[in-house]
């Protein structure tokens, strides 16, 4: 994988290699391997390289063989083989093995639509000189970042938004909507970020820049009509595995060793099984391994792996290491969070880069394609509540929801039933099945100070929602509208991103989602509902097609997603145990959440926050709300801080960047541009 | 005021409301209005035991009991004069 950042300058005037390379040092942690930068008159483009494919010869930006395209490139085009073949039997020659070349014939044989060809992952920037235009994408179900700004007359572009900050002209501030939507979703919704002027290019779009201005397209979006012949069971369960065992297939193509997450659910076993039955090299497996028995999945990670045959490795994650590593997940998932459970995929990530693995297939998409979360149950059961809204056994149903959580099992049913009760109105609403979740976690805007809440007043982040839904949305089964939100919403906004692209390229390493497969999601949203989740059981299809991979004990576990501990990391002197990291954790709290701190940032009310602190100290604090209230808080408060305040303090120097060798494909025709844009870098 | 809704209020002021101004009324709905959800009863049932020395049973973890300073009230006192005629 790879860090890429560029600039357009409308008035054909020359990028500033400095600039260039201080946005690109910014994203050097993607891409350790090898750095690049090419500059001509109007565009400057800029890549740091982990090198997986074709490692001698696929070094970018790299451009086709008249020099009038130019690539910059993160991510994997999967089905690069094939396309190269069908290329070359159209007349394009290739020069290396990459799959980054394809990108360019494939662009010159299709032009901007080549990327309905591509299997793969990928945010990539494409400069045509022919047509004085850059031409962006970003894969369809955004599992590489592309953030984008204009200032002056320049249009910018990078993976992470360091990059973007690091060029003089771009102001860093917090966007209050933007805010208001992480307050309400868990995430923005692209292309808003939680920094003013500062977008997000959504995933399945395209973007071209040229004289005439920024033009953005969808190319593709998650479709649940229904096929005209309806898929029977057996057919669902064949086409389901071969499907996985393809999408599998194509991502361990690889010049360098491939290992894989096991979380000891049901998804990650999968794509472990897989990748053991595609290979004969043996598998290395990863997996996190927590102290607390509410988040701990040893047993089954383990079962897992014997089953497999696997060389697996577990980190152990104690709750004063997650608090430890809780600024630096920030600094790389650029986006405040309620929950902490990036954090341990970060360490997880540096202990595959020091076992010397590069690329890690894992599990992530399949409750999104196949409907494994409790919060399709949780949809169902209500809406079956609500059509006999006095049937106790309907709502004793709601007793069987998240068995995994002990504070919501020891919750009376009375109040369960308050918790998730449907008022008039809310099964019309399209937004139903979320609303739950939603609603619980923009009880957190009490937390806003009152000159925030006044700068939000008009912002209503439920219509933004409602206008991301496109046009069929009412004539899809309830089932998949709920799929829907959660594919587009939460899992590019915060389970590949924040938890996934970020805390893995934090330490230069790539994931890998057999389960994001485009076939496979559009296979997927074909599947009848009813085999989707049968009757309560989830992920049921997927049950079927995976009897003979996994182990038995693994199919038949609880549903229990991938959760670390909260607030109590922070805060939690009950342990008593000594700790080198405890003075850190307390630092933490006592620095960004001080009432003058929380004053002076000023979206926070100083005393609300003094006593949501307290409480959690005193363990008073047992409900999932506060654990994301003080999370959120925390998040929030860092961000401001590295970001806003002290960007400067924080972020990269270019200075190693220059030192190391930068391939400068700078093409200056003589007479023209900077006198000598290499020795700028000869620092 | 009652003493005993005063100290629920304050509880609820400090616990659900983090200090923040209190303008409900003693018959408003707590999960009507937000300011307690269903994991924060099980704060409010921590609260009323330690608080007032008496047991909340299963069967008692309803809205009727719980859900206002006024039901409450109610609740509390009843609980108690069981445990004086009882004692």
């Amino acid at each position: 994988m790879c860090g890429i950042v560029g600039a357009v300058h409308f008035d054909g005037s020359w990028s500033d290699p400095y600039v260039l390379v201080k946005m690109l040092a910014q994203v050097s942690h993607r891409g350790p391997d090898a750095n690049g930068i090419y500059t001509e008159r109007g565009v400057g483009l800029g890549h740091t390289r982990l090198s997986i494919i074709d490692l001698e010869g696929g070094r970018q930006p790299m451009h086709n063989e008249d020099r009038s395209l130019w690539v910059t490139f993160n991510g994997e085009i999967f089905n690069y083989v094939e396309l190269r073949a069908e290329l070359q039997a159209a007349g394009h020659r290739f020069s290396t093995r990459s799959d980054t070349e394809v990108i360019l014939h494939a662009y010159e044989e299709y032009g901007p639509g080549c990327v309905e060809r591509f299997n793969g992952q990928w945010a990539l920037a494409l400069w045509d000189k022919k047509r004085r235009r850059l031409f962006a994408s970003r894969d369809r179900l955004g599992v590489r970042p592309l953030y984008y700004t204009s200032v002056g007359g320049t249009f910018l572009f990078a993976s992470e938004v360091k990059s973007l900050f690091a060029h003089p002209g771009v102001d860093r501030r917090i966007d209050p909507c933007g805010l208001n939507q992480i307050f309400t979703f868990w995430t923005t919704l692209a292309p808003r970020t939680v920094f003013e002027g500062i977008w997000e290019l959504p995933p399945g779009h395209n973007l071209t820049v040229d004289e005439g201005g920024i033009q953005i397209e969808r190319y593709w979006q998650p479709d649940y009509a229904p096929p005209a012949e309806p898929l029977d069971e057996e057919e669902c369960v064949r086409r389901l595995l071969d499907l996985l065992i393809d999408a599998t297939r194509l991502r361990l193509r690889a010049d360098v060793p491939v290992g894989a997450y096991l979380s000891g659910g049901l998804d990650s076993t999968v794509t472990a099984a897989l990748a053991v039955h595609a290979t004969d090299a043996p598998l290395r497996t990863f997996s996190i391994a927590f102290d607390d028995a509410e988040f701990d999945e040893t047993r089954y990670q383990e079962e897992a792996a014997a089953a497999l045959g696997t060389e697996h490795e577990t980190l152990r994650c104690r709750g004063d290491e997650i608090a430890a590593a809780f600024a630096e997940m920030i600094w790389h998932g650029e986006k405040p969070v309620l929950r902490t459970a990036p954090a341990p995929l970060l360490l997880l990530s540096k202990a595959v880069r020091e076992a010397g693995y590069k690329v890690v297939i894992t599990g992530e998409g399949a409750d999104e394609m196949l409907g494994g979360y409790d919060l399709f149950k949780e949809a169902k059961v209500r809406r079956f509540w609500a059509a006999a809204p006095d049937s106790a056994f309907r709502a004793g149903l709601l007793q069987r929801l998240y068995p995994y959580m002990p504070a919501m099992q020891a919750q009376p049913l009375a109040y369960r039933k308050a918790f998730f009760h449907v008022r008039p109105g809310d099964v019309a609403n399209p937004l139903f099945s979320h609303l739950p979740r939603w609603e619980l976690t923009s009880r957190l805007k009490t937390f806003f100070s009152d000159d925030f809440r006044a700068a939000v007043s008009g912002h209503d982040a439920y219509a933004d929602c409602l206008a991301l839904l496109p046009q069929a949305f009412d004539r899809w089964h309830p089932f998949c509208q709920a799929q829907y939100l959660e594919t587009v919403i939460l899992l590019p906004g915060y389970i590949l991103s924040s938890q996934g692209d970020r805390m893995a390229m934090a330490h230069a390493v790539e994931g890998r989602f057999p389960f994001l497969d485009h076939r496979l999601a559009e296979f997927a949203a074909q599947i009848p509902p009813r085999l989707k989740m049968k009757a309560l059981d989830e992920k049921y299809i997927l049950k079927r097609a995976a009897r003979n991979l996994v182990p038995e004990s693994i199919l038949r576990r609880k549903k229990q997603p991938y959760r670390a501990p909260g607030a109590k990391c922070f805060l939690d002197d009950v342990s008593g145990r000594e700790s080198a990291a405890a003075g850190s954790r307390h630092e933490l709290v006592d620095e960004m959440l001080s009432p003058e701190r929380i004053r002076q940032d000023g979206i926070f009310a100083p005393d609300a926050v003094g006593h949501l602190v307290e409480k959690v100290r005193s363990g008073r604090a047992i409900g999932v709300k506060d654990d994301m209230a003080l999370v959120g808080v925390l998040s929030t408060q860092l961000l401001v801080d590295r970001f806003v305040r002290h960007f400067d303090a924080h972020c990269a120097g270019g200075d190693h960047l220059a030192a190391a060798a930068i391939e400068q494909f700078a093409y200056v025709p003589s007479g023209q541009g900077p006198a000598s844009p290499a020795a700028h870098l000869a620092l | 005021m009652n003493d005993i809704a005063e100290s629920l209020r304050r509880f609820a002021r400090e616990n659900f409301l983090f200090g923040r101004q209190d303008d409900f009324s003693d018959a408003d709905s707590f999960l009507e209005l937000g300011i307690i959800d269903s994991t924060g009863v099980l704060e409010l049932v921590a609260f009323i035991e330690s608080t007032y020395e008496v047991r909340v049973e299963d069967e008692e973890l309803v809205p009727e009991n719980l859900d206002s300073i006024d039901n409450l009230v109610r609740f509390v006192e009843s609980k108690q004069s069981v445990a004086v005629t009882s004692g």
